[in-house]
């Protein structure tokens, strides 16, 4: 029977085509524009890591004076503070971290020295969010103290560097100091960059090297990010003021007796430097943050990306309304043949069923020409110049839920019409004819 | 006209014609708040920056090896760079230039005790002061950018200072827009007058007309600006040139020749036209232009689609009643009017309804977007623009329909 529904459909498709191209067009342009939207949004709004971001949190503590116009703790470390909690924090992982950047002298002639951005931070970072080693490891945390000179690069950095041979155990040069490279891993493009901490730069690109801190610090490299300083201090005193907030923290918390115990931890502290006179402000400021939550209170969707969604969406509103309204005349107009099968013995749901068909098949096609149109969306998103602009690209499920959409949404257009269409009476019709 | 059959017809078609309404009142209330949306863009683009863009063209170097002489090194490239062909002046200045999203602000006030009283504050909003947007450059920055100076002079040799490790320890001479000049003395000449920036005074020595901000933040303060006699002594330096607009391509490459070969030991970044840097700063508002405008342009044409379409079906469903009606006399221009006037009916309704629509949803979006209230303009044209698309659209059926001809009635369909 539903050979039948579709011959018919394609054959009542076929008597008005002008009118059903100019439907299925703009089904498509409802669901391309609002599947480009979609996927934009569903980028900047992922998961940075999957299956372990439950496990991740950002501790906050509040060194601010009491007259700070901020009222909220702040959103970065000062380096004693991160310190002692890396000292002392009761967590299986943890570890204190800044964006850097660095002028890189390469070996290779054909190279021009550049600037690279890279991350300066405590050994455990790898444990931490679960990087991977393609060669060599890590550095320990008496290299950590000990202020090497060591570096781990990312695969894509060590190969425009090294080119194909291994780089473990060759030499960089940054800035004017040689460091040794100890590992290769694999290139780490969470998305969005969430351990940056800054709104900024969560859409940057990935992370070339990472260098223990310590050694960043000592050498008084480049921090990029926020760097928020009250205490008066100079630039070259701000890595190690008390005064100054600009190192990132994360701690691996498995279970609610380590996150309860680790919340404890940062009360305890806050409390003891009150007492010590260094924290003016109450110690229930300090708290512990979910990664999740803390990344949806980062507000990281532009409110140019947002309208444009909602944009999408009312202009895919706007083409349900249409589809619905042009569907319901053109079914209403085939009274004389809905009327002739039903006194033929067509039931209600028959008719309902052979009308649905012709709708899906406006929206199969629709859906098809919005996929293709939402390709051309992404690539025109792609070639924006904001940093979340390149991660823009579709995925499987996302390709799955357009058509789902594109059918859906014409499913339930085409609803209404063919409902009222098999209300039609068998004879009526046949009679005023 | 009578209005009795127009009503019946639209009894008969409920649904589709609260239909087609709906759609009319979606459309009305998304083109409305699309078109003011449009104009608030238009009106960040064609914002005045207050130097002369044709002509000016820059690059940012930086020394990658420590340790040189800066000033001696800015001289060389300034002298090799005014030998050019073509151009007219050149300058060293910090990495700042109107909407070049790089700078740095300072609270200023008109006085030691406001000053004083906004460093309690921790606030720049304080009494007598306001942040403003600092260009620090060497001397022929004004020529070159090609700011107009509407009273006082220009910096003098001897006033050009060096930045020490913590900045310039005395700042002599300082050349204020004229919005700062006016926020910060208002009613009064500022000319003459001493400026507190932190511990510094500054004598004001000249006004110039509007320079923006090197970042757009509130109108208020957009234009908060002042140029300070400084010599750039860091690692990198923006050298600023101006030429005949046409030249400025094949200057800018003829530019980064020459540094290198001065030294070849530095990394030149942003070589471009300011007509560039611009561009790049409104990359987001001219995306979104192009966004609304096709969208209103979308959804006027499956809007004008839909009532052609519909009124097509409608046309033909009623062919024999067209044709009663003609052979009981109605005049083909009856006809045609009958499906004009049921369209503005339709049309009109819809409208009425997108206009208050659009009015809660531009609430909605004041509160959640801060975008600029709907000006009284934008509904009244769109209403305009929606009835004469519903006309046009609905034309081509109802010229169809006056021409069946009366002797249809007898017909058995």
């Amino acid at each position: 029977m539903l050979g039948y529904y579709l011959r018919l459909a394609i054959a009542s498709l076929k008597r008005t085509p002008v009118i059903t191209g100019l439907m299925v067009t703009a089904i498509g342009l409802g669901i391309g524009a609002s599947m480009t939207m979609i996927t934009v949004l569903h980028v900047m709004s992922g998961d940075p890591l999957p299956g372990r971001s439950a496990d991740i949190y950002y501790p906050h503590l509040d060194p601010l004076t009491l007259d700070d116009p901020n009222n909220d703790a702040a959103d970065n470390f000062t380096w004693p503070d991160a310190l002692a909690l890396l000292k002392s924090g009761p967590a299986p992982h943890q570890a204190a971290m800044s964006g850097g950047s660095v002028l890189v002298r390469p070996e290779r002639r054909e190279l021009q020295p550049f600037y690279a951005d890279g991350r300066f931070t405590t050994p455990d970072i790898f444990s931490l969010f679960g990087l991977s080693f393609l060669e060599g490891g890590g550095w320990s945390q008496a290299d950590e103290e000990a202020r090497a000179r060591v570096v781990v690069l990312s695969h894509s950095f060590a190969h425009k560097l090294f080119g194909t041979v291994p780089a473990v155990g060759r030499t960089v040069r940054f800035e004017d100091t040689d460091f040794r490279v100890i590992g290769v891993v694999a290139d780490w493009q969470p998305s969005p960059k969430f351990y940056t901490g800054d709104s900024y730069a969560m859409f940057s690109g990935p992370d070339g090297y990472f260098l223990p801190l310590h050694t960043a610090v000592e050498l008084k490299f480049g921090v990029n990010g926020d760097v928020d300083c009250w205490a008066n201090s100079s630039y070259d005193a701000m890595t190690t003021s008390p005064g100054c907030t600009w190192l990132q923290y994360w701690v691996e918390l498995k279970d609610p007796s380590q996150v309860a115990a680790y919340a404890q931890f940062l009360h305890d502290y806050s409390a003891e430097q009150k007492k010590a006179g260094r924290f003016q402000r109450p110690p229930d400021h300090a708290r512990l943050d979910g990664l999740m939550p803390w990344l949806r209170a980062k507000h990281l969707v532009p409110d140019d990306v947002q309208l444009q969604l909602w944009l999408a969406l009312g202009f895919l509103l706007v083409c349900m309304t249409n589809i619905v309204c042009l569907l319901l005349a053109k079914f209403l107009r085939r009274r004389n043949e809905i009327s002739v099968r039903r006194a033929l013995g067509a039931r209600r749901r028959d008719i309902f069923l052979q009308f649905s068909v012709e709708a899906a098949m406006v929206g199969l096609a629709g859906g098809a020409l919005g996929l293709v149109l939402a390709q051309l969306g992404l690539w025109s998103v792609r070639q924006r110049p904001d940093d979340y602009a390149r991660l823009a690209r579709m995925d499987l499920s996302l390709l799955l839920w357009t058509l789902a959409l594109a059918v859906g949404a014409s499913l339930l257009a085409g609803m209404v019409p063919a409902w009222r269409a098999s209300g039609q009476a068998p004879a009526a019709q046949l009679k005023a004819e | 006209m009578q209005l009795h059959p127009i009503l019946a017809s639209l009894r008969h078609h409920k649904l589709t014609s609260l239909l087609l309404m709906l759609q009319v009142t979606l459309t009305c209330a998304i083109v409305c708040n699309v078109a003011s949306l449009i104009a608030t863009r238009i009106g960040n683009i064609s914002l005045a920056t207050g130097i002369q863009e044709p002509g000016l063209s820059s690059l940012y170097v930086t020394d990658v090896n420590h340790g040189g002489d800066p000033l001696a090194q800015h001289t060389a490239d300034l002298a090799a760079l005014r030998a050019l062909p073509g151009v007219r002046s050149a300058a060293a200045v910090d990495n700042s230039l109107p909407l070049g999203q790089s700078g740095f602000s300072s609270t200023t006030c008109d006085s030691k005790s406001d000053a004083d009283h906004a460093h309690q504050l921790h606030t720049s909003k304080a009494r007598g002061c306001g942040q403003a947007g600092i260009y620090a450059g060497g001397p022929g920055e004004i020529a070159t950018l090609g700011v107009r100076l509407v009273e006082g002079r220009d910096f003098q040799p001897g006033e050009y200072v060096t930045r020490g490790p913590d900045g310039p320890a005395a700042v002599p001479a300082a050349i204020l827009s004229r919005s700062l000049a006016e926020h910060l003395f208002p009613g009064q000449d500022a000319l003459g007058k001493d400026i507190y920036v932190g511990q510094k005074v500054i004598r004001v020595v000249g006004i110039t007309d509007t320079v923006l901000a090197d970042h757009l933040d509130e109108p208020a303060s957009d234009c908060w600006t002042m140029f300070w006699p400084i010599l750039p002594t860091r690692a990198d330096v923006l050298y600023l040139l101006r030429s005949d607009p046409k030249d400025q391509a094949q200057l800018l490459k003829q530019a980064h020749e020459t540094l290198l070969r001065i030294n070849p030991e530095r990394i030149l970044r942003e070589e471009r036209s300011y007509t560039e840097l611009r561009h790049a700063y409104f990359q987001r508002d001219y995306t979104m232009i192009g966004l609304l405008l096709a969208s209103a342009l979308g959804l006027l044409l499956v809007t004008a689609i839909g009532i052609a379409g519909l009124a097509g079906f409608w046309v033909q469903q009623r062919t024999r009643q067209i044709g009663i009606r003609r052979a009981i006399g109605a005049t083909r221009r009856d006809v045609l009017r009958h499906f004009q006037a049921e369209n503005l009916l339709i049309v009109g309704a819809g409208i009425v309804l997108g206009l208050g629509l659009a009015v809660a949803l531009n609430m909605l979006l004041v509160r959640e977007y801060g975008v600029a209230p709907l000006p009284y303009a934008y509904p009244l044209l769109t209403a305009m623009l929606l009835l004469a698309v519903g006309q046009v659209a609905v034309l081509n059926p109802a010229l169809h329909a006056s021409r069946i001809p009366p002797a249809t009635a007898t017909r058995n369909l």
